[in-house]
């Protein structure tokens, strides 16, 4: 579907506002964005699963860690849904995963920071899944139906995510002074890592054109993430937090919470591979991949023999 | 309800109710451990929907037991603020994850008990407990369709899977024999029809293992060998030490604390 008159075909029902479907054609280039977005978002749920997995255990009451459980489940099902929605593009899961496993996908940066205390899991549901709600709100509307569908299930957990550790967030700002300072300094250490989830600015941003341009993405970088700070400097206001950032100021002609600086060197680091937890989440994902071998090859052994037999009966 | 019980029937009722709110606590910490490092995407959400029902079923269970002691105690003080030495569970429940075929099988044949246990205390004359029963049956019949499933794919999938599976077969059937054991506390609340006759379900027990064993292609141990006992007395293996240690520190750390 190359030449011009079907690339123009295909500009005009993104610009009518229409969704692409599986079966619907599309430019190679279109396709090929999208699987690459949905992949890494994939892995980024399944990752994600691994620094909050962290605390399931040392979970501080037995409603924590159900919900906790509860909660990192959820990111699991959201793995499955986003692999599904990549299959539709005409990739399958197998492969998706054995790229992440070989260290040739990328996932969510946030996710190679690691969890040092309670506080981590409050402030990941606070922050982390409150970027990513900012994010996919708008991709809800993203111009490939598997894709936009997806986001709009996905969003609603989310949203339960986020309030479950504001919860926790809160709770420990209002508790025993440890409490206090182990919620002040998750926000200290999380907070850069969550702004740079939004990706590079827009002069920097790559794909950010074409994007663009189908209506994958409807705002940029630096506007989700103007948003995202917007919205969350007056909660953390209000459960008495402090964001650790000086140049943090009202802009009350523009109604934005203007901020500091991005570390773009740690930005690159880590997404380079130099974060401090990068080798151990996908050497856990390895493991758990390698582990799992022989209960998938048993499991697919017995499916083979038993639809024999059924067959032959 | 509870305030008729006479005194020893009280300290009886309250030891039972966490033999069986324990088993279902570190059972479910165990199978929680699993979350993120499943051998499938499928099985993480698997395991911890079960993993989510056991703990649920014990917070029932010990917050009812905190009820029945009447000393004023949660279900969290009694979860986090106990020694081994105080834990009612099952030593086969505390026993490292180790590979998923291990897993499965101290699920499938705990299922099992658990099934034929509750089916029985739905009949308990103390009501509280009963409900429960009830409720958690369902859930258990799901857990038990999942494990024997998978000791049936397991068995009856690769050589290697087969080997497997038989060796947590044979490493566990030591630990087995105490789900069956009564003790007076049990002997005298099975005369009051508040407890279920566990050794009574030891026969429909084993003919379900059994069955399932065989259809998967496995072979049931010997019996001549030595069989565990005392943990429903809190003599546990070392390895119940560690997994409080980890699950208790937070609240150790900070008592005052709310969280
Ligand atoms: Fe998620
Ligand atoms: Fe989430």
């Amino acid at each position: 579907m190359e030449d011009n008159a079907k690339m123009e075909q295909f500009q005009q029902r993104i610009d009518a506002g229409e969704k692409i479907e599986p079966k619907d054609s599309m430019p190679e280039k279109y396709r090929k964005q999208l699987i690459r977005m949905i992949s890494q978002h994939a892995h980024s749920e399944i990752v994600g699963m691994l620094p909050e997995g962290n605390w399931i255990t040392r979970a501080p009451s037995l409603q924590r860690k159900l919900s906790l459980i509860a909660k990192v489940q959820d990111e699991a099902g959201h793995g499955l849904y986003l692999y599904c929605a990549a299959e539709t593009l005409g990739i399958d899961r197998d492969e998706l995963v054995q790229q992440l496993l070989d260290g040739k996908a990328k996932y969510s940066s946030i996710f190679n920071y690691p969890t040092l205390t309670w506080a981590d899991i409050g402030v990941i549901g606070w922050l982390v899944d409150g970027a990513a709600i900012v994010n996919q709100t708008m991709l809800a509307k993203a111009s490939y139906g598997p894709y936009s569908r997806a986001m709009i299930r996905i969003c609603k957990e989310e949203n339960f995510h986020k309030r479950q550790g504001m919860e926790i967030v809160a709770t420990m700002a209002a508790g025993v002074p440890a409490q206090k300072k182990m919620a002040q300094d998750a926000v200290n250490r999380w907070w850069w890592p969550s702004l740079m989830m939004f990706g590079p600015h827009d002069s920097d941003s790559p794909n950010s054109g074409v994007l663009l341009k189908w209506k994958v993405k409807t705002k940029t970088n630096d506007e989700l993430r103007q948003r995202f700070v917007n919205l969350t400097v007056p909660q953390a206001r209000a459960m008495g937090l402090s964001i650790p950032d000086p140049n943090l100021k009202y802009d009350p002609e523009t109604k934005n919470w203007n901020f500091g600086e991005i570390d773009w060197d740690e930005f690159y680091q880590v997404i380079k591979g130099n974060g401090p937890c990068n080798e151990e989440r996908i050497e856990a994902r390895r493991k758990a991949h390698r582990d799992g071998a022989w209960v998938r090859d048993a499991a697919a052994a017995y499916a083979a023999k038993h639809a024999d037999k059924s067959n032959v009966a | 309800m509870s305030e008729t019980f006479d005194k020893q029937t009280r300290a009886d009722l309250f030891d039972y109710l966490l033999r069986l709110g324990d088993d279902r606590l570190i059972l479910g910490h165990r199978l929680s451990e699993w979350c993120g490092h499943g051998p499938m995407l499928e099985e993480d959400i698997a395991l911890s929907n079960i993993s989510l029902d056991c703990i649920g079923q014990a917070i029932s269970l010990l917050k009812l037991a905190g009820e029945v002691e009447g000393e004023g105690r949660s279900e969290d003080d009694l979860a986090y603020f106990r020694e081994a030495i105080d834990f009612r569970n099952l030593m086969l429940l505390e026993q490292p994850n180790g590979d998923f075929g291990y897993t499965i099988m101290r699920q499938f044949l705990f299922d099992v008990y658990s099934f034929y246990l509750y089916e029985a205390l739905q009949e308990s004359t103390f009501q509280p407990l009963a409900e429960i029963a009830v409720k958690s049956l369902k859930e258990v019949r799901y857990h038990l369709r999942h494990s024997s499933q998978w000791v049936l794919r397991l068995g009856d999938g690769t050589e290697e899977s087969r080997q497997r599976i038989q060796q947590a077969l044979d490493n566990q059937w030591r630990y087995v024999e105490e789900m069956f054991v009564l003790d007076d506390i049990e002997e005298r609340l099975i005369v009051e029809n508040i407890a279920a006759d566990a050794s009574a379900l030891q026969e429909k027990w084993r003919e379900m293992v059994e069955k399932i064993i065989h259809q998967a292609t496995l072979q049931i141990p010997g019996d001549n060998i030595y069989k565990t006992q005392g943990s429903r007395q809190g003599k546990h293996s070392e390895h119940l030490g560690y997994l409080l240690s980890e699950m208790q520190i937070l609240s150790r750390s900070y008592p005052d604390a709310q969280w």
